[in-house]
Protein backbone atom coordinates (compact mmCIF):
# COMPACT_ATOMS: atom_id res chain seq x y z
CA UNK A 1 0.00 0.00 0.00
CA UNK A 2 1.35 3.72 -0.71
CA UNK A 3 2.36 5.45 1.91
CA UNK A 4 1.08 8.90 1.03
CA UNK A 5 -2.18 7.01 1.48
CA UNK A 6 -1.57 5.70 4.67
CA UNK A 7 -0.34 9.66 5.89
CA UNK A 8 -3.01 10.98 4.02
CA UNK A 9 -5.83 8.90 6.54
CA UNK A 10 -3.19 9.65 9.56
CA UNK A 11 -3.86 13.50 8.70
CA UNK A 12 -7.62 12.96 8.51
CA UNK A 13 -7.31 12.07 11.87
CA UNK A 14 -5.04 14.84 12.94
CA UNK A 15 -2.53 12.07 14.08
CA UNK A 16 -4.35 12.15 17.04
CA UNK A 17 -3.80 8.58 19.22
CA UNK A 18 -7.65 8.39 20.27
CA UNK A 19 -8.21 7.59 16.74
CA UNK A 20 -6.28 4.41 15.94
CA UNK A 21 -8.95 1.87 15.30
CA UNK A 22 -10.64 4.84 13.01
CA UNK A 23 -7.67 4.75 11.00
CA UNK A 24 -6.88 0.99 11.32
CA UNK A 25 -10.52 0.73 9.76
CA UNK A 26 -10.00 3.42 7.37
CA UNK A 27 -6.59 1.67 5.71
CA UNK A 28 -8.53 -1.95 6.27
CA UNK A 29 -11.47 -0.76 3.66
CA UNK A 30 -9.13 0.83 1.02
CA UNK A 31 -6.56 -2.00 1.32
CA UNK A 32 -8.82 -4.90 2.27
CA UNK A 33 -5.53 -6.23 5.24
CA UNK A 34 -3.24 -4.36 6.96
CA UNK A 35 0.12 -4.55 6.04
CA UNK A 36 3.06 -4.77 8.32
CA UNK A 37 4.62 -1.41 6.70
CA UNK A 38 1.46 0.28 7.20
CA UNK A 39 1.70 -0.53 11.01
CA UNK A 40 4.87 0.87 11.42
CA UNK A 41 3.79 4.06 10.36
CA UNK A 42 0.97 4.25 12.27
CA UNK A 43 2.56 3.58 15.49
CA UNK A 44 5.50 6.25 14.39
CA UNK A 45 3.18 8.66 13.34
CA UNK A 46 0.49 9.06 16.37
CA UNK A 47 2.68 7.58 18.43
CA UNK A 48 1.35 4.56 19.54
CA UNK A 49 3.65 1.73 20.50
CA UNK A 50 3.78 -1.52 17.97
CA UNK A 51 3.05 -3.79 20.58
CA UNK A 52 -0.75 -2.13 21.63
CA UNK A 53 -1.49 -1.89 17.57
CA UNK A 54 -1.04 -5.33 17.43
CA UNK A 55 -3.42 -5.86 20.42
CA UNK A 56 -5.77 -4.29 18.41
CA UNK A 57 -5.82 -5.19 15.20
CA UNK A 58 -5.76 -9.13 16.27
CA UNK A 59 -8.39 -8.29 18.50
CA UNK A 60 -11.56 -7.22 16.60
CA UNK A 61 -12.12 -9.94 13.54
CA UNK A 62 -12.93 -6.42 11.13
CA UNK A 63 -8.96 -6.09 10.80
CA UNK A 64 -6.92 -8.63 8.75
CA UNK A 65 -3.05 -9.38 8.83
CA UNK A 66 -2.92 -11.27 5.88
CA UNK A 67 -3.94 -10.04 2.32
CA UNK A 68 -7.78 -10.96 1.65
CA UNK A 69 -9.16 -11.66 -1.64
CA UNK A 70 -11.13 -9.13 -4.03
CA UNK A 71 -14.17 -10.13 -2.98
CA UNK A 72 -14.80 -11.07 0.84
CA UNK A 73 -17.47 -13.93 0.96
CA UNK A 74 -19.72 -14.00 4.47
CA UNK A 75 -21.42 -17.37 4.95
CA UNK A 76 -24.36 -17.47 7.72
CA UNK A 77 -24.46 -20.43 9.94
CA UNK A 78 -26.93 -19.32 12.56
CA UNK A 79 -29.54 -21.36 13.63
CA UNK A 80 -32.00 -20.09 10.89
CA UNK A 81 -29.70 -20.65 7.94
CA UNK A 82 -28.32 -23.83 9.38
CA UNK A 83 -32.00 -25.38 9.66
CA UNK A 84 -32.42 -24.75 6.44
CA UNK A 85 -28.88 -26.16 4.93
CA UNK A 86 -26.16 -23.73 5.54
CA UNK A 87 -23.94 -26.58 5.53
CA UNK A 88 -24.47 -27.74 1.82
CA UNK A 89 -23.96 -24.41 1.00
CA UNK A 90 -20.65 -23.92 2.85
CA UNK A 91 -19.96 -26.85 0.96
CA UNK A 92 -20.73 -25.62 -2.48
CA UNK A 93 -18.67 -22.49 -1.60
CA UNK A 94 -15.76 -24.35 -0.51
CA UNK A 95 -16.21 -26.63 -3.76
CA UNK A 96 -16.32 -23.29 -5.67
CA UNK A 97 -13.47 -21.97 -4.44
CA UNK A 98 -11.07 -24.25 -3.08
CA UNK A 99 -10.94 -22.33 0.42
CA UNK A 100 -11.92 -23.08 3.86
CA UNK A 101 -13.53 -20.32 6.50
CA UNK A 102 -10.60 -18.04 7.43
CA UNK A 103 -8.85 -18.96 4.00
CA UNK A 104 -7.95 -17.00 1.12
CA UNK A 105 -6.96 -18.40 -2.34
CA UNK A 106 -3.68 -18.01 -4.01
CA UNK A 107 -5.02 -15.65 -6.70
CA UNK A 108 -6.69 -13.41 -4.05
CA UNK A 109 -9.66 -13.59 -5.92
CA UNK A 110 -12.12 -15.18 -2.23
CA UNK A 111 -11.61 -14.90 1.37
CA UNK A 112 -14.04 -16.88 2.95
CA UNK A 113 -15.57 -16.28 6.56
CA UNK A 114 -18.67 -17.92 8.33
CA UNK A 115 -20.82 -15.76 10.60
CA UNK A 116 -23.32 -16.15 13.25
CA UNK A 117 -25.71 -13.80 11.53
CA UNK A 118 -26.73 -11.49 8.93
CA UNK A 119 -29.69 -10.03 10.29
CA UNK A 120 -32.17 -11.57 7.78
CA UNK A 121 -33.04 -14.66 8.89
CA UNK A 122 -36.34 -15.11 6.30
CA UNK A 123 -33.58 -15.02 3.57
CA UNK A 124 -31.66 -18.12 4.89
CA UNK A 125 -29.97 -19.96 3.43
CA UNK A 126 -27.91 -16.41 3.03
CA UNK A 127 -24.42 -15.37 1.94
CA UNK A 128 -23.15 -12.26 1.67
CA UNK A 129 -20.51 -11.21 -0.89
CA UNK A 130 -18.70 -7.76 -0.97
CA UNK A 131 -22.14 -6.59 0.82
CA UNK A 132 -24.27 -7.63 -1.20
CA UNK A 133 -26.96 -10.67 0.05
CA UNK A 134 -27.59 -13.38 -1.80
CA UNK A 135 -30.74 -15.45 -0.19
CA UNK A 136 -32.69 -18.44 -0.55
CA UNK A 137 -30.08 -20.13 -1.92
CA UNK A 138 -29.28 -23.74 -3.22
CA UNK A 139 -26.15 -25.41 -3.81
CA UNK A 140 -26.22 -24.89 -7.87
CA UNK A 141 -27.35 -21.49 -7.17
CA UNK A 142 -24.65 -20.68 -4.80
CA UNK A 143 -21.77 -22.03 -7.15
CA UNK A 144 -23.90 -19.94 -10.34
CA UNK A 145 -23.95 -16.47 -7.83
CA UNK A 146 -19.97 -17.08 -7.74
CA UNK A 147 -18.82 -17.69 -10.91
CA UNK A 148 -20.03 -14.00 -11.44
CA UNK A 149 -17.29 -12.40 -9.74
CA UNK A 150 -14.26 -11.74 -11.42
CA UNK B 1 -4.20 11.68 52.95
CA UNK B 2 -7.24 10.68 54.78
CA UNK B 3 -6.77 7.91 57.08
CA UNK B 4 -9.52 4.90 56.99
CA UNK B 5 -10.07 2.73 60.02
CA UNK B 6 -11.17 -1.02 58.77
CA UNK B 7 -10.69 -4.81 59.90
CA UNK B 8 -8.52 -6.97 58.53
CA UNK B 9 -9.23 -10.98 60.14
CA UNK B 10 -10.87 -9.28 63.05
CA UNK B 11 -7.98 -6.83 63.64
CA UNK B 12 -8.44 -3.05 63.67
CA UNK B 13 -6.12 -1.55 61.38
CA UNK B 14 -5.72 1.74 59.52
CA UNK B 15 -5.47 2.44 56.01
CA UNK B 16 -5.21 5.17 53.92
CA UNK B 17 -7.10 6.28 51.45
CA UNK B 18 -6.66 5.54 47.53
CA UNK B 19 -4.98 1.84 49.15
CA UNK B 20 -5.89 -1.41 47.81
CA UNK B 21 -7.07 -4.16 50.23
CA UNK B 22 -4.23 -6.26 49.51
CA UNK B 23 -1.51 -3.34 50.41
CA UNK B 24 -3.71 -2.41 53.54
CA UNK B 25 -3.38 -5.88 54.08
CA UNK B 26 0.62 -6.15 53.84
CA UNK B 27 1.03 -3.28 55.26
CA UNK B 28 0.22 -5.10 58.48
CA UNK B 29 1.59 -8.10 58.10
CA UNK B 30 -1.11 -10.20 56.11
CA UNK B 31 -0.02 -12.12 53.50
CA UNK B 32 -2.64 -12.71 50.61
CA UNK B 33 -0.99 -14.60 47.87
CA UNK B 34 -1.02 -13.11 44.36
CA UNK B 35 0.58 -13.94 41.33
CA UNK B 36 -0.27 -10.77 39.03
CA UNK B 37 0.30 -8.06 41.66
CA UNK B 38 3.18 -6.10 41.32
CA UNK B 39 4.33 -3.01 43.79
CA UNK B 40 5.74 -0.81 41.10
CA UNK B 41 2.43 -1.70 38.32
CA UNK B 42 -0.45 -0.73 38.51
CA UNK B 43 -3.42 -2.73 39.69
CA UNK B 44 -4.18 -4.87 37.03
CA UNK B 45 -6.42 -7.74 38.61
CA UNK B 46 -5.50 -10.63 35.97
CA UNK B 47 -5.01 -13.74 38.32
CA UNK B 48 -8.12 -13.87 40.95
CA UNK B 49 -6.00 -15.48 43.47
CA UNK B 50 -6.29 -12.82 45.45
CA UNK B 51 -10.08 -13.04 46.12
CA UNK B 52 -11.18 -12.25 49.94
CA UNK B 53 -14.50 -11.79 51.43
CA UNK B 54 -15.45 -8.66 51.84
CA UNK B 55 -18.40 -7.88 54.99
CA UNK B 56 -19.86 -4.35 54.24
CA UNK B 57 -23.70 -3.54 55.93
CA UNK B 58 -24.10 -6.78 56.97
CA UNK B 59 -23.17 -8.25 53.83
CA UNK B 60 -20.63 -10.51 52.87
CA UNK B 61 -19.15 -10.84 48.93
CA UNK B 62 -16.20 -12.32 47.06
CA UNK B 63 -13.82 -9.13 45.97
CA UNK B 64 -10.38 -9.43 44.28
CA UNK B 65 -8.18 -7.56 47.11
CA UNK B 66 -5.45 -6.49 44.70
CA UNK B 67 -7.79 -4.17 43.20
CA UNK B 68 -10.08 -3.44 45.65
CA UNK B 69 -9.86 -0.28 47.48
CA UNK B 70 -10.04 -0.02 50.86
CA UNK B 71 -13.34 1.81 52.89
CA UNK B 72 -14.38 3.04 56.05
CA UNK B 73 -15.90 -0.07 58.05
CA UNK B 74 -15.41 -2.84 55.66
CA UNK B 75 -14.43 -6.24 56.93
CA UNK B 76 -11.88 -8.31 55.14
CA UNK B 77 -11.99 -11.89 55.84
CA UNK B 78 -8.43 -13.20 54.38
CA UNK B 79 -9.11 -16.98 55.00
CA UNK B 80 -12.57 -18.97 54.95
CA UNK B 81 -13.80 -22.07 53.31
CA UNK B 82 -15.50 -20.11 50.50
CA UNK B 83 -12.27 -18.28 50.22
CA UNK B 84 -9.98 -21.29 49.50
CA UNK B 85 -12.59 -23.31 47.59
CA UNK B 86 -12.32 -20.28 45.02
CA UNK B 87 -8.82 -19.80 44.87
CA UNK B 88 -8.30 -23.72 44.66
CA UNK B 89 -10.59 -23.64 41.58
CA UNK B 90 -9.08 -20.68 40.02
CA UNK B 91 -5.40 -22.83 40.57
CA UNK B 92 -6.66 -25.31 38.76
CA UNK B 93 -7.60 -23.44 36.02
CA UNK B 94 -4.22 -22.28 35.76
CA UNK B 95 -2.58 -25.35 36.10
CA UNK B 96 -3.96 -26.44 33.46
CA UNK B 97 -2.71 -24.14 31.11
CA UNK B 98 1.12 -24.04 33.14
CA UNK B 99 1.58 -27.48 34.88
CA UNK B 100 5.07 -27.31 35.73
CA UNK B 101 5.07 -23.62 37.07
CA UNK B 102 6.60 -23.47 40.51
CA UNK B 103 4.64 -20.45 42.09
CA UNK B 104 1.66 -22.66 41.10
CA UNK B 105 2.66 -25.65 42.68
CA UNK B 106 3.62 -23.90 45.87
CA UNK B 107 -0.16 -22.47 46.18
CA UNK B 108 -1.57 -25.76 44.58
CA UNK B 109 0.13 -27.23 47.82
CA UNK B 110 -1.43 -25.32 50.23
CA UNK B 111 -4.82 -25.25 48.45
CA UNK B 112 -5.11 -28.61 47.99
CA UNK B 113 -5.30 -27.84 43.96
CA UNK B 114 -5.59 -31.00 41.75
CA UNK B 115 -3.29 -29.67 38.66
CA UNK B 116 -5.04 -32.86 37.06
CA UNK B 117 -8.46 -32.10 37.70
CA UNK B 118 -8.88 -29.68 33.93
CA UNK B 119 -7.55 -31.24 30.83
CA UNK B 120 -4.38 -29.91 30.03
CA UNK B 121 -4.22 -27.13 27.79
CA UNK B 122 -0.23 -26.46 27.98
CA UNK B 123 -0.13 -22.74 26.83
CA UNK B 124 1.82 -21.99 29.52
CA UNK B 125 0.86 -18.15 29.82
CA UNK B 126 -1.42 -17.52 32.31
CA UNK B 127 -2.33 -14.06 31.25
CA UNK B 128 -1.03 -12.10 33.83
CA UNK B 129 0.39 -9.68 32.13
CA UNK B 130 2.95 -8.77 33.95
CA UNK B 131 5.72 -9.01 31.32
CA UNK B 132 3.87 -6.44 29.17
CA UNK B 133 2.88 -4.24 31.82
CA UNK B 134 6.80 -4.14 33.24
CA UNK B 135 7.87 -3.46 29.70
CA UNK B 136 5.51 -1.07 28.87
CA UNK B 137 5.13 1.04 32.31
CA UNK B 138 8.76 0.75 33.82
CA UNK B 139 11.06 0.47 30.89
CA UNK B 140 8.47 2.40 28.29
CA UNK B 141 9.66 -0.16 25.83
CA UNK B 142 6.64 -1.88 24.55
CA UNK B 143 8.73 -4.72 23.68
CA UNK B 144 6.13 -7.02 24.40
CA UNK B 145 2.45 -7.36 24.24
CA UNK B 146 -1.12 -9.47 24.11
CA UNK B 147 -2.41 -10.07 20.98
CA UNK B 148 -5.71 -11.78 19.91
CA UNK B 149 -8.05 -12.49 22.13
CA UNK B 150 -10.38 -14.82 24.60
CA UNK B 151 -9.11 -18.65 24.71
CA UNK B 152 -6.31 -17.71 22.09
CA UNK B 153 -4.67 -14.72 23.35
CA UNK B 154 -0.91 -14.90 23.69
CA UNK B 155 2.18 -12.74 24.24
CA UNK B 156 3.83 -11.79 21.35
CA UNK B 157 7.75 -9.84 20.99
CA UNK B 158 8.05 -6.91 18.55
CA UNK B 159 11.15 -8.51 16.47
CA UNK B 160 12.66 -4.92 15.84
CA UNK B 161 13.19 -4.05 20.09
CA UNK B 162 13.74 -7.75 21.08
CA UNK B 163 16.77 -7.19 18.50
CA UNK B 164 17.38 -3.50 19.57
CA UNK B 165 16.46 -3.57 23.35
CA UNK B 166 15.50 -7.29 25.21
CA UNK B 167 18.76 -8.42 25.16
CA UNK B 168 20.78 -6.12 27.33
CA UNK B 169 17.19 -5.78 29.20
CA UNK B 170 15.40 -8.96 30.42
CA UNK B 171 14.07 -7.31 33.32
CA UNK B 172 11.28 -9.17 32.97
CA UNK B 173 12.52 -13.32 32.50
CA UNK B 174 12.46 -13.35 36.55
CA UNK B 175 8.90 -12.27 36.55
CA UNK B 176 7.19 -14.65 34.73
CA UNK B 177 5.09 -17.35 37.08
CA UNK B 178 5.65 -19.68 34.47
CA UNK B 179 8.47 -20.62 31.00
CA UNK B 180 6.22 -18.91 28.51
CA UNK B 181 7.96 -15.70 28.64
CA UNK B 182 11.20 -17.10 27.80
CA UNK B 183 9.95 -19.21 25.15
CA UNK B 184 8.49 -16.46 23.24
CA UNK B 185 11.64 -14.88 23.61
CA UNK B 186 13.78 -17.44 22.14
CA UNK B 187 11.34 -18.18 19.64
CA UNK B 188 11.30 -14.24 18.63
CA UNK B 189 15.10 -13.92 18.96
CA UNK B 190 15.78 -16.91 16.61
CA UNK B 191 13.60 -15.59 13.55
CA UNK B 192 16.01 -12.09 14.62
CA UNK B 193 19.04 -14.07 13.06
CA UNK B 194 21.19 -11.26 14.46
CA UNK B 195 20.82 -11.90 18.12
CA UNK B 196 22.49 -14.66 20.42
CA UNK B 197 19.57 -16.58 21.94
CA UNK B 198 21.37 -18.23 24.55
CA UNK B 199 24.38 -17.00 26.89
CA UNK B 200 27.56 -17.27 24.97
CA UNK B 201 26.16 -17.99 21.64
CA UNK B 202 27.80 -15.31 19.74
CA UNK B 203 27.76 -15.99 16.03
S1 LIG C 1 4.36 -14.69 29.59
FE1 LIG C 1 4.54 -14.99 31.81
S2 LIG C 1 4.70 -12.90 32.66
FE2 LIG C 1 3.92 -12.70 30.57
S3 LIG C 1 1.67 -12.69 30.80
FE3 LIG C 1 2.26 -14.82 30.40
S4 LIG C 1 2.51 -15.75 32.41
FE4 LIG C 1 2.53 -13.51 32.71
S1 LIG D 1 -3.04 -10.69 42.42
FE1 LIG D 1 -5.02 -9.90 42.44
S2 LIG D 1 -5.89 -10.63 40.63
FE2 LIG D 1 -3.83 -11.32 40.50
Amino acid sequence: MDINKIDQIIDGHNSEASSLIQVLLEIQSENRWLPRQALERISERMDVPLSRIQHIATFYKAFSLVPKGRHEIHICMGTACHVRGAQNILNAVEDHTGIKPGETDLALKFSLETVNCLGCCALGPVIEVDGQIHGKLTPPETAEALKKYE
Amino acid sequence: MSKILMKIDGKEIEAEEGMTVLEAARTVGVNIPSLCHHDKLEPYGACRICTVEAQKNGRSRLVVSCVYPVEKNLEITTRSETIDRARRTILELLLSHAPDSEPLRILAAEYGADKNRFEKEPSFCIHCGLCVRYCAEIKGLHAVGFINRGSKREINFVPELVAAECWSCKECFPLCPTSALQAAYVFTAAQVSEIPVFEGDTD
